[in-house]
């Protein structure tokens, strides 16, 4: 038989879309944009689907929650709400994460995630041209040039899927005496020494826990406390505490430590690390045989700085529209991570779940329809009988998974026009609350700076906006007979 | 180019003459920064939930029916009224050039207004200005 040669897909050329990485983001960006019919292409310098979880985590297991069973069929938009890793497809790509873990938790390894997404792009039939490297960026007229290893791509809109995955180095005075995460070695290498970790986000309590069973003692420091008494607000996840737990029953050889640092120097043949507390007034000197950064990420942005890209979050990702759009820059979009640029209403402060799966999947949805949507090809809003909207919204305010997931982010909104209904799907709130427009009503969940949950609804009549914030519920049964009365009282006018 | 260390704009204003490096360090980890662009909205007349913010960058405008009743540049705040009266804000305020700020969560306010009281000071004294201003209008 002979050898079948297949071409790259998209080659060089004209798109309406040019789709760059092929991670979680990359893929569910391109998926959305087909189901809308929107022509475009995927790069990727890659040479497999994966993006970060071909390397990351180290310790290889994922924090967000896969749960195999549930009270909903896999397969079901309800069951979404369970599955937090599993890409967002049709048919045979529809929860693909649960059928690839072994159970041992209910947290996928780093090997089934990246298992699952090689499987979604197979089963989705996302092509993506890969080992082709994006190089620059320039405008021409009205059009985006990404100029790449395999030539240049002409687009109208531009999407980046491209991670928050380039180390970001803290301004430390003698940072480079240390390691950055990414640069964790094998834990071996570790035993029986000496390990000062700078930062106390996840990734620093990552390296804490799995180095716990080998070294001699940990100390981790960074500015900023350790919050967890408001749980479901803390970006700290539980699982990786322990050094904390330690710590705090008064154990020895843990130290989590609140201080700004000094710098980090050369001191008999080891390393010493001077930090200034922050919640304590003094100086403290830890001396190590290693400092690990976790200092975190950024976006590798390469040349969209000079194209005007305005970035937050002390310079780590771009700031972004309500659409995931750079707010400096009309046509570039990013997907994936860097979504956590778009900051939504933050009502009590609350930021949306944009830097892992479970909420840029509805991010990237939601881009790929609003592209669609400048490119002419309209979507259709279905109508809802007059009598059924109630009952509508309360069954989204009790299930949908892109509300719980996107808490004070995402809204179902259907719109009232000549007092005929519209399902206008999944919008984000920032949008409804300032875009304007014809009278409509939102249903969102948020939490409370207690971590209450409430179902939530905002009404636009006349161009005004009005909250009404619903009571908490113990398991959470926003479809019951108390919310609808509420919620028929709060659309009275609509009968 | 990259953007300038938040820590760096932090230091720069007036409110923070007083705190010390490492305190402003700890408040630029403890809180985050929110960008705006041109004429998007800040606060929303009515709805709850609001914070205190702290232009580091641009400008901002109280508009009330339309008209712009106040402006706000570097170093300026506000929020500030709905937070402390736990009340929604009774006007509109919105950027009117790229606005960079630091966000405070309304639940946040008074344990970091408790934990700078030169901060709380130099914010009296702003308020003060603010309240003579009205008065002096208000009489002439």
């Amino acid at each position: 038989m002979e050898d079948v040669v297949e071409a790259a897909p998209y080659p060089p050329g004209e798109y309406d879309v040019v789709v760059v990485g092929s991670g979680p983001g990359g893929l569910q960006t391109s998926h959305s944009l087909r189901r809308r019919g929107v022509d475009h292409a995927v790069v990727s310098q890659d040479d497999a689907p994966g993006g970060m979880f071909r390397r990351f985590p180290i310790f290889e297991r994922l924090i967000s929650w896969t749960r195999p069973d549930a009270p909903f069929e896999r397969g079901t938009r309800e069951y979404e709400w369970y599955d937090h890793n599993s890409l967002l497809g049709e048919n045979g790509a529809r929860a693909l994460v649960p059928e690839f873990m072994d159970r041992t938790f209910d947290v996928p390894s780093r090997a089934e995630m990246e298992a699952a997404l090689v499987a979604f792009a197979e089963r989705a039939a996302v092509p993506v041209r890969y080992g082709c490297r994006w190089t620059g960026t320039r405008r021409e007229g009205e059009r985006f040039v990404l100029e790449t290893s395999d030539g240049e791509y002409r687009c109208l809109f531009a999407v980046f899927a491209l991670g928050v995955t380039q180390p970001w180095q803290a301004p430390v005075e003698g940072a480079e005496l240390a390691n950055h995460y990414v640069k964790t070695r094998s834990v071996a290498s570790y035993q029986g020494k000496r390990v000062v970790i700078i930062g106390k986000r996840n990734s620093g309590f990552e390296i804490a826990s799995g180095l716990l069973p080998w070294v001699k003692e940990l100390v981790l420091v960074s500015p900023r406390p350790v919050k967890i008494g408001v749980l479901p607000q803390s970006p700290l996840r539980l699982r990786y505490l322990q050094p904390y737990e330690e710590y705090v029953r008064g154990g020895a050889g843990s130290y989590v430590v609140d201080a700004a640092i000094v710098g980090i120097e050369r001191s008999n043949g080891a390393l010493r690390v001077i930090a200034d507390g922050t919640t304590w007034p003094g100086r403290l000197q830890f001396d190590a045989d290693d400092v690990i950064l976790a200092t975190g990420f950024l976006t590798p942005l390469q040349d969209l700085r000079d194209l005007g890209v305005t970035t937050v979050l002390n310079d780590r990702v771009p700031a972004l529209s309500p659409f995931f759009e750079s707010i400096s820059v009309p046509g570039i979009f990013f997907a994936g991570n860097a979504t956590a640029g778009s900051k939504g209403p933050r009502k009590h402060g609350v930021a949306p779940n944009s830097t892992s799966v479970n909420g840029f999947r509805y991010n990237a949805r939601v881009a790929a329809e609003h592209i669609a949507d400048r490119l002419g090809s309209g979507r259709p809003r279905h109508p809802i009988d007059r009598g059924e909207v109630v009952s509508f919204l309360l069954a989204e305010l009790a299930r949908a998974p892109e509300l719980w997931i996107q808490k004070n982010f995402l809204a179902r909104v259907v719109t009232l026009a000549g007092g005929e209904p519209r399902d206008e799907g999944i919008v984000p709130l920032e949008h409804f609350l300032d875009a304007g427009g014809e009278d409509a009503v939102a249903a969102t969940i948020e939490m409370d700076p207690q971590a209450e949950i409430h179902p939530t609804v905002y009404v636009r009549r006349g161009g005004r906006i009005a909250e009404h914030e619903l009571p908490p519920h113990p398991v959470h049964a926003f479809d019951g007979a108390e919310y609808r009365r509420e919620l028929v009282s709060i659309l009275k006018w609509l009968s | 180019m990259p953007e300038p260390d938040i820590v760096e704009r932090l230091a720069r204003l007036a409110l923070f003459a007083e705190v010390s490096r490492t305190q402003i360090e700890s408040i630029a980890h403890r809180f985050d920064e929110a960008v705006f662009a041109a004429g998007e909205r800040v606060l929303r007349t009515g709805l709850t939930g609001g914070a205190l913010y702290i232009i580091v960058e641009g400008e901002a405008v109280i508009r009330i029916e339309g008209q712009v009743r106040a402006r706000f540049g570097p170093g300026e705040f506000f929020g500030e009224i709905g937070v402390l009266l736990d009340e929604p804000p009774n006007a509109d305020v919105e950027s009117t050039s790229m606005l960079r700020c630091l966000a405070i969560p309304g639940a946040d306010v008074k344990p970091f207004l408790v934990s700078y009281p030169t901060v709380m000071f130099r914010m009296l004294q702003t308020e003060a200005r603010r309240l003579r201003l009205t008065t002096e209008w208000k009489t002439s």
